[in-house]
């Protein structure tokens, strides 16, 4: 049970997921078995090492190297320095993207967050029946391509015959044009992450549930807590960690959105006005459509640099929304 | 013995015998997971009954909702746009094996050597890897796209393929997942019986990480089969395309034409259904191991 497991590493909550190992002066690696010879340690991990300073790392220095250059596929080198930094600040289709990204974000990731806790703590419940079948269920739309799903998902949000609008009609309101809009188009993006990852991270949740002591409930029970107390006061608290580590890695993802608005608008404009082109969406235009390799070098430095930022308030947040239980 | 112990703590199970009088299943928890298993399945539904009555019959209102009798007219007239569409299902096939069987050798074997053994540096490599895995994953596409136009991969599947052949996501969980199910008395043990290191990972470490191993395996064959925008971007001619860029290609010929569209999506879609009938299970307890211990 993952409950051993915890109770093994002498911790009471889930492991930190991002921390290492704690440090100790003596040893590199306070777990090894120190009897196997060590050094074969460097042979074991070269390949991975050798593999992805050429294709991750090098790439990625690379590109900020030519984010400083004027540099095109057709062989334009010209070094510019902060010229395409100034550029892009300036640049309205930026800041745009910027407005088009955050808000799918949030539309999103909030959502998927307040279900994916919900869905696991009913998945939680001992006396559920069938547990593994509905455990496997939630895992059916992350499988899936983002293409095949944005297919299904534009028609079903189609003006005229989409079965939204068509639902939307029979309540007696107007057609949306959820496309041409920009919250509207912004909101069936939103969808299609919401239903791809809100199973997966659901699954995420209740292994994190599973690993909180039984007593701590039972002594809420004996309390007199009911089960939503026992749901906010103790359910809540022990997933801190696991809700810092799927906002975070949501973040990484969903600050780098593009293949849903890709497909829904079949180009790399993000819809006829730009209404739901996304900064990755942006960097694809500028690198593939419009061959300004150091300007969309540029964009990819002030992605990493929101990515951080956002991860880093999001981290805040989850802290003082979750209680600081030092 | 201790390798059954080790299966057990990454089982996790609800208590089954013991159903404590504080909490009790109710209706609404069942009405929401019927609700959540049929949205989650409708649009494959969905895809399929487009597909089956073609685009005729669902733009009426109110729509079909079972499925039609256009089914292999549609799929023929998939063929019929892209007569290579069975090359691109076997090219991905081909590209997600061999990236799957790459990435768990190298992630298992990094893996290990970061879990047990002890070698200067070894703190730093770790976290150098945590650290890799927050970049955004975009942000070397152009350098990479001119790597491999200089290596001669464009419109080869090596272009996939090479890249791909280990990320930073597989090295570190393969490291928390040795850590956390292979026990160090059992290494110790065959170290003083006179194995090697490598004896030791290969007749103790790799029987134990088995699971964990094809789980990695499926979820990097699921990503590679999935990949659309890198595909796209250095595949050309429709004998080396993958099966997204496939898809992709229908969608471009025609201006919408949703039968076909969803024809193309329902057969690049129905093996990996197949697949997870198998492996579902497998599957979700790998998300759950990687969660806990992750």
């Amino acid at each position: 049970m993952s409950q051993a497991t915890v109770a093994k590493t002498g911790k009471s909550k889930p492991p930190s997921p991002w921390k290492p190992a704690k440090p100790n002066k003596k040893l590199n690696n306070p777990n090894a078995v120190l009897s196997l010879n060590g050094r074969w340690g460097y042979l074991f991990t070269a390949p991975f090492f050798v593999m992805f300073l050429i294709f991750g790392l090098a790439p990625i220095i690379y590109s900020v190297y030519i984010a400083f250059f004027n540099w095109d596929a057709l062989g334009t080198q010209e070094f510019i320095g902060l010229g395409n930094f100034n550029e892009l600040v300036a640049d309205d289709r930026f800041w745009n993207a910027l407005v088009n990204t955050l808000d799918i974000w949030l539309l999103s990731t909030i959502p998927m967050l307040i279900f994916s806790i919900g869905l696991a703590a009913i998945l939680h419940n001992p006396s559920l029946r069938g547990s593994t079948f509905w455990r496997t269920i939630l895992l059916v739309p992350n499988i899936t391509s983002v293409l095949a799903i944005a297919i299904v998902f534009g028609q079903l949000f189609g003006r005229d015959f989409g079965m939204i609008n068509i639902i939307i009609g029979a309540l007696g309101f107007e057609h949306v044009d959820f496309i041409q809009g920009t919250t509207s188009s912004h909101i069936a993006i939103a969808s299609m992450i919401v239903w791809r990852w809100t199973g997966y991270n659901a699954l995420i949740f209740l292994a994190a549930m599973l690993a909180i002591p039984g007593e701590l409930y039972e002594s809420a029970a004996l309390d007199g807590a009911n089960k939503w107390k026992q749901f906010l006061y103790v359910t809540l608290p022990s997933l801190r960690n696991t809700i810092t580590f799927v906002l975070i890695v949501g973040t990484i993802g969903g600050l780098q959105v593009f293949a849903e608005p890709l497909i829904l608008g079949g180009s790399y404009n993000g819809g006829d006005s730009g209404q739901f082109s996304t900064l990755t969406l942006f960097l694809f235009d500028q690198a593939f459509v419009a061959y300004k390799w150091g300007y969309a070098a540029a964009v990819g430095i002030m992605i990493t640099f929101i990515v951080a930022i956002v991860s880093i308030i999001n981290f805040f947040i989850t802290r003082r929304l979750t209680g600081d239980n030092k | 013995m201790s390798t059954a112990l080790a299966k057990e703590q990454t089982t996790p199970r609800p208590p089954k015998n013991k159903t404590p009088k504080w909490q009790k299943m109710s209706f609404m928890g069942y009405f929401a997971l019927i609700l959540v298993t049929f949205l989650s399945v409708f649009p494959f539904y969905w895809m399929f009954i487009v597909a089956s009555n073609g685009t005729d019959e669902i733009s009426k209102i109110p729509p079909t909702l079972v499925p039609g009798p256009r089914f292999f007219t549609v799929i023929s007239h998939v063929y019929e746009v892209l007569p290579q569409f069975n090359q691109a299902l076997l090219n991905t096939v081909y590209v997600g094996t061999i990236v799957a069987l790459a990435q768990v050798f190298f992630s298992a074997i990094a893996g290990f050597a970061f879990a047990k053994l002890n070698f200067r540096g070894q703190r730093y490599m770790v976290l150098f890897v945590i650290l890799t895995m927050m970049l955004p994953s975009q942000l070397g596409i152009i350098p990479l796209f001119m790597l491999v136009g200089w290596a001669g991969w464009i419109d080869t599947l090596l272009a996939l393929i090479i890249p791909a052949l280990v990320t930073a996501f597989g090295v570190f969980w393969m490291r928390q997942v040795i850590d956390a199910q292979v026990p160090n008395e059992l290494l110790e043990s065959a170290s003083i019986d006179g194995a090697g290191v490598f004896r030791a990972y290969w007749s103790i470490v790799l029987p134990i990480i088995r699971q964990s191993s094809f789980v990695l395996g499926l979820f990097s064959f699921l990503a590679t089969w999935n990949d659309f925008l890198w595909p796209l971007l250095v595949l050309n001619t429709p004998e080396n395309f993958t099966a997204q860029v496939a898809v992709n290609q229908l969608k471009s010929s025609y201006a919408i034409d949703y039968a076909l569209n969803m024809g193309g999506a329902f057969l690049s879609t129905a093996p990996l259904l197949v697949l997870f009938i198998f492996v579902g299970r497998r599957l979700v307890r790998g998300v759950m191991d990687g969660a806990v211990k992750g």
